[in-house]
């Protein structure tokens, strides 16, 4: 797919009901920015006759995105999470069809759910803080000083391979495997990922395999507090189909992988652009408290959430039709200055940091949040422990291809001791 | 102007808050640890859960079971008495109103 008219278009002057904001490459290229902007001015809730999704709606707007993210009866999650219908399915006869709790609705939604709530409980998560800890200490002790490198695959990646080791309770020294696995889930051919549809779903299917032989393993064994324990043990879980158990198991490894990797990078990329936040931070570590959710609305790991109405309804003037796709653009809620104060801007200190749509809302907000949040604190606690003077970002950042996970590929460093 | 009590982790905080205000907002405002309202009041996160002290219940009455009950299922620690504090909308009647908050909203 061609696409790179989009981003060449001005952003200006492009005929309002031309706006497509769907398309990956706006996001590689950090170019979404003005369209979001025009369109939450001039048309918040906006049509999209036509793009390689088919039709949908976007809606821009922080108020509009609670209402609809809030309204789960109105506007359905079943099947429609993603504008691209195919995903879920697969393209080829071999796919591993996916269609997790995250795209479900009530009742079989909240059943899924609360099979794996308790293992994501604050107090369960806490269970994991020491862990976590030592590896994070253990990941920076190894780094250079001085030195150029890529902070991407030297610590965030290798930290949110070893949390999802942890996670699933899988083999440490095979932690890689399941980020690959992670990464093929999300991918498109030509992001770099994978390179055709074939291959994603060949790659999946020995994913599914692999986490069945799992489960019969865990469930000969007495339980655990992993999560493939929990699938495997819960009463509640013993109906659940071979289906449902990939779907959730690749959720819970895919919503805990690119999201808090990329926040992790984006954490680094926001202090570099903002040298004042880097010194209040240093001043007074206890900021990494208010920091830490602002870092998570900052980057919005989500760019979007898909919907489908299941009903007329209007929505900002506009009659969304019965079957309409929608698109909850997250991205562009969380920098609408009608809700938060300064919105483009990074500030650790704000007040009520946490009201901030990069978890969405409603019943299907995410389940993880807690511990994303503590990943991300642990990791700047022993950063600040540190006593390093800045940590540069030295060469040009490379953006992921997608316009679903706001994705860092690369970012080179320098720490500066 | 009711006079309303959250109790955290064994410390009680005071607060006074004008009426029509919801519970959600006193708490923050008055800086109540342990209650974060993350979605400002929507009923759309349920990270402003608390427990109503028993003998408050007639008085505060039970969630919406439509909306509020919905979000307070998908929790942890859901009791009999368990609220979302930006759907208590505070009156005179509730003088002396005792909200237990737990250690960690989810
Ligand atoms: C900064 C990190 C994260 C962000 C920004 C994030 C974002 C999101 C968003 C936007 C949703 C959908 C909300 C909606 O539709 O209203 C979601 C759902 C979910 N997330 Fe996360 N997530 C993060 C980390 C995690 C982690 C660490 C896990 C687990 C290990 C996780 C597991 C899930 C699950 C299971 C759901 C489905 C919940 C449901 O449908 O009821 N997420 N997340
Ligand atoms: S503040 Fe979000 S549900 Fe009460």
């Amino acid at each position: 797919m061609d696409s790179s008219a989009t981003t060449m278009v001005d952003p200006q002057s492009i005929p309002i009901d031309q706006i497509d904001v769907s398309d990956p490459k706006l996001y590689q290229e950090d170019a979404h920015w003005p369209l979001f902007e025009r369109l939450r001015r001039e048309d918040p809730v906006h049509y999209c006759a036509d793009s390689a999704y088919g039709a949908y709606w976007s809606v821009t707007r922080y108020e509009d995105i609670v209402a609809v993210d809030s309204n789960h009866k109105i506007f359905s999650a079943h099947h429609a999470v993603m504008l691209d219908d195919g995903r879920h399915s697969g393209q080829t006869e071999d796919a591993t069809v996916m269609l997790p709790f995250l795209a479900m609705d009530p009742p079989e939604h909240d059943k899924q759910r609360k099979i794996v709530t308790p293992a994501m409980s604050p107090a369960n998560i806490a269970k994991l803080e020491a862990t976590i800890r030592r590896r994070v200490q253990e990941v920076l002790d190894m780094l250079p000083i001085g030195a150029e490198f890529d902070w991407v695959p030297t610590v965030s990646i290798e930290l949110t391979a070893q949390m999802l080791a942890t996670l699933v309770n899988y083999p440490l020294k095979d932690r890689h495997q399941l980020v690959r696995w992670s990464d093929v889930s999300v991918g498109i051919p030509g992001d770099g990922v994978i390179d055709s549809w074939e291959q994603r779903d060949q790659e999946l299917k020995l994913f599914a395999q692999t986490f069945l032989a799992l489960r019969e393993e865990r469930r000969a064994a007495p339980p655990t507090s992993d999560l493939i324990s929990l699938l495997a043990h819960s009463p509640e879980a013993q109906d659940m189909s071979i289906q449902d158990y990939i779907s959730n198991v690749i959720l819970l490894i895919v919503g805990g992988n690119d999201t808090t990797r990329n926040s992790m990078s984006g954490s680094i990329l926001a202090l570099h652009d903002h040298p004042e936040e880097w010194a209040k931070l240093n001043a007074n570590p206890a900021l990494i408290e208010s920091m830490v959710p602002e870092i998570i609305r900052f980057q919005t790991p989500l760019i979007y959430m898909g919907r489908r109405a299941t009903q007329d309804v209007e929505l900002g003037g506009k009659l969304i039709r019965k079957g309409d796709k929608v698109a909850m653009w997250y991205i562009s809620g969380n920098r609408d200055s009608e809700a938060i104060e300064h919105a483009d801007r990074f500030i650790i200190d704000r007040p009520r940091p946490r009201q901030h749509l990069s978890f969405g809302f409603g019943i299907h907000r995410c389940v993880g949040n807690r511990l994303a949040e503590m990943q991300l604190r642990i990791l700047w606690e022993e950063i600040l422990k540190k006593g390093w003077k800045r940590i540069e970002v030295t060469g040009p950042v490379r953006r992921a291809y997608s316009n679903n996970i706001r994705g860092i590929v690369s970012l080179p460093v320098r720490i500066h001791a | 102007m009711p006079k309303i009590r959250f109790v955290q982790q064994g410390t009680e905080y005071a607060v006074e808050a004008p009426d029509g205000i919801s519970a959600m907002e006193a708490a923050l405002n008055a800086g109540v640890p342990g209650i974060d309202g993350d979605c400002g009041g929507q009923c759309a996160c349920a990270t402003c859960h608390v427990y109503v002290d028993p003998a408050w219940m007639p008085v505060v009455g039970p969630a919406d079971a439509d909306t509020e009950q919905l979000m307070i299922d998908l929790n942890e620690g859901v009791q009999a008495n368990s609220r979302l504090a930006c759907q208590v909308q505070l009156t005179d009647e509730m003088n002396g109103l005792l909200l237990l908050v737990p250690d960690a909203q989810f």
